[in-house]
């Protein structure tokens, strides 16, 4: 099993990027989960939300402690304590940032690559959301599931404009990473 | 058919396909996603119904007894300060024997203000008539829904669907959704008894002398007792239609000869369930309390038969007195020769999270005699002041 968490603003469409990744793991014949961590939430206030992928029917409901990976949707969020605590050994993090990944990972002092998915969407929806974005490039990092998947779970979602927009943003966030980088392989193990 | 759903999204697709002519709700905090999902069924021609939006849950409420009354079957949700405002005409309801379902998102209490999950709301109308179901996941949600219908139908009792608020209610997972010719065949359309007419009229609800009160209040403790083969036999039914079953009264899974039992009520099943992995070929089992009301005693004893040591997990307390329903089930057992002896907890107050620890961390603290008959787990007591601790 993959445990995943995405952290963002109110706005950015943290929720929405959770709920996507899952639909998207299940149109893959994944078994998945998601869920947010509910605050009071309000436009700008930091949110957290959860996946958890596998192959295997998931039972737990505890929140993610020791994710295999951060999505990070905000650079300023870095300033949140304890933002990466409880990262797995050997954990990644995807951070949406215009600064490099070698200068990013030397801050946060774990591997890091950065996507500069606000521009992105800024450029193609005129909105700050980067989710669709930094999902795309994470699919494209650790090989989890195709990038398939994941427009079929936009189409579940959106349409119109909205949608071929979104679609535009996979194509163009799955080449901006590294193929395989963290190539993942745990889906099978039960924990 | 397989979906990746909110649960909320998914009791709503459900409680369509259960064809409800009236739905009354307060669409505002704390409302779940449950009635806006409905009402968009109703819009999009998906779902024939009337939906009522009301201004307070209390009137949610009186709207679906009055429909239910005249003869229609309804359906509301609410949660937490919603439920509690609703709480006398639930009294009602359930004393006027009216059918009809209520999904509960269970959510804490105020104050403090909490918009998180526990049991408190429906634990504070336990006694209210109602029958109340507790799902461990979004999959026993919707396949209770369906159950809920039939049983308050044919029981003419009205059932609570408790579905915890946030942890199952916004969680998006796999769900097999019924098929609409698999409900149909398990619920066959309402015809109320005691349809409200003008040609034959009768009163429902009336002024009732100490002469006949009593006796009223016997009935009804004696067709909620009764209920208990009802909510086993929907269960069965279901089960052979959508080949699911949902735990019937109490569900009990783990070891066959267990001296260690752990009771608890809703989702963290789901946890618990993954946490026993560490614990197989130990005598350790779970039992699932599905069905709080009617209470289902002899289960408890048949299942506790052997048990040397039983754990009660709950999400609410009684504050004064202790654990709610690790009371009732010390009652239950004080009738066993060889009863276990009850370690009982309140734990994921208010939304505090149960991590797959907790059950490790439980079952070592009830490895040593009890201090107190009742204690709150994982207070941290350093938060409070000294005077409070």
């Amino acid at each position: 099993m993959i445990e995943i968490r995405i952290h963002g603003r109110g706005g950015q469409g943290n929720v929405v990027a959770a709920y996507l990744l899952a639909i998207a793991a299940s149109d893959s014949g994944l078994q998945c989960q998601a869920f947010p961590a509910f605050g009071a939430e309000r436009r700008g206030a930091p949110v957290v939300a959860f996946v958890r992928i596998a192959e295997v029917p998931i039972s737990r409901r505890n929140q993610v402690l020791h994710p295999a990976y951060l999505i990070i949707q905000d650079q300023t969020l870095l300033h949140e304590p304890g933002l990466t605590d409880g990262l797995l050994p050997g954990g990644a993090i995807l951070l949406n940032s215009t600064r490099s990944s070698d200068e990013m990972s030397k801050q946060l002092g774990k591997p890091t690559v950065t996507l500069p998915a606000t521009a992105m969407a800024l450029e193609t929806v005129s909105k700050d959301v980067p989710n669709v974005p930094l999902l795309s490039a994470f699919l494209t990092l650790t090989g989890l599931l195709p990038h398939k998947s994941l427009v079929h779970a936009l189409e579940q979602r959106f349409k119109g404009e909205v949608l071929e927009k979104n679609k535009q943003l996979v194509e163009l966030a799955a080449d901006r990473v590294p193929a395989g980088l963290w190539k993942e392989d745990r889906l099978a193990a039960s924990a | 058919m397989q979906q990746a759903l909110e649960g909320s999204q998914a009791i709503a697709k459900t409680v369509a396909q259960c064809r409800p002519q009236v739905v009354a709700a307060y669409p505002i905090t704390p409302q779940t996603h449950i009635v806006e999902n409905i009402s968009k069924l109703i819009a999009d021609g998906v779902l024939d119904c009337e939906m009522v939006s009301v201004e307070s849950e209390f009137s949610a409420a009186s709207v679906v007894l009055g429909a239910v009354a005249a003869g229609s079957r309804s359906y509301t949700a609410t949660s937490s300060q919603g439920l509690l405002l609703m709480a006398e005409v639930l009294y009602n309801i359930a004393g006027m024997r009216l059918p009809m379902v209520l999904t509960c998102a269970n959510r804490a209490v105020s104050a403090p203000i909490s918009i998180w999950n526990d049991h408190q709301d429906s634990m504070a109308v336990r006694d209210a008539g109602w029958i109340q179901l507790y799902c461990s996941s979004n999959q026993e949600a919707v396949d209770t829904t369906v159950q809920a219908f039939r049983i308050s139908e044919r029981t003419e009792l009205p059932v609570m669907v408790c579905v915890d608020g946030f942890t199952l209610t916004h969680t998006l997972e796999i769900i097999d959704l019924p098929e609409q010719k698999q409900v149909d065949a398990f619920l066959p359309s309402f015809h109320f008894s005691r349809t409200l007419d003008p040609q034959q009229p009768i009163t429902l609800g009336t002024l009732v002398t100490p002469d006949y009160f009593t006796e009223i209040r016997h009935a009804h403790h004696r067709a909620m007792l009764k209920a208990a083969d009802e909510i086993v036999a929907a269960d069965k039914d279901w089960q052979a239609i959508s080949g699911r079953a949902s735990g019937g009264l109490i569900r009990e899974e783990g070891a066959k000869h267990a001296d260690t039992a752990i009771l608890a009520i809703g989702s963290v099943l789901g946890t618990l369930r993954e946490a026993m992995a560490q614990y197989e070929g130990e005598k350790i089992k779970l039992l699932t309390l599905r069905c709080f009301r009617p209470f289902p005693e002899d289960e408890l004893r048949r299942m506790c038969k052997g048990v040397k040591k039983l754990i009660v997990l709950e999400r609410a307390l009684s504050p004064g007195a202790g654990g709610i329903i690790g009371a009732e089930v010390r009652a239950a057992l004080s009738r066993m020769a060889q009863p276990p002896e009850v370690y009982n907890y309140a734990a994921g107050l208010g939304g505090r999270d149960m991590p797959l620890d907790l059950l490790e961390r439980i079952l070592k603290a009830s490895s040593k005699p009890a201090r107190d008959a009742f204690s709150i787990f994982d207070v941290q007591l350093q938060k409070l002041p000294a005077g409070e601790r």
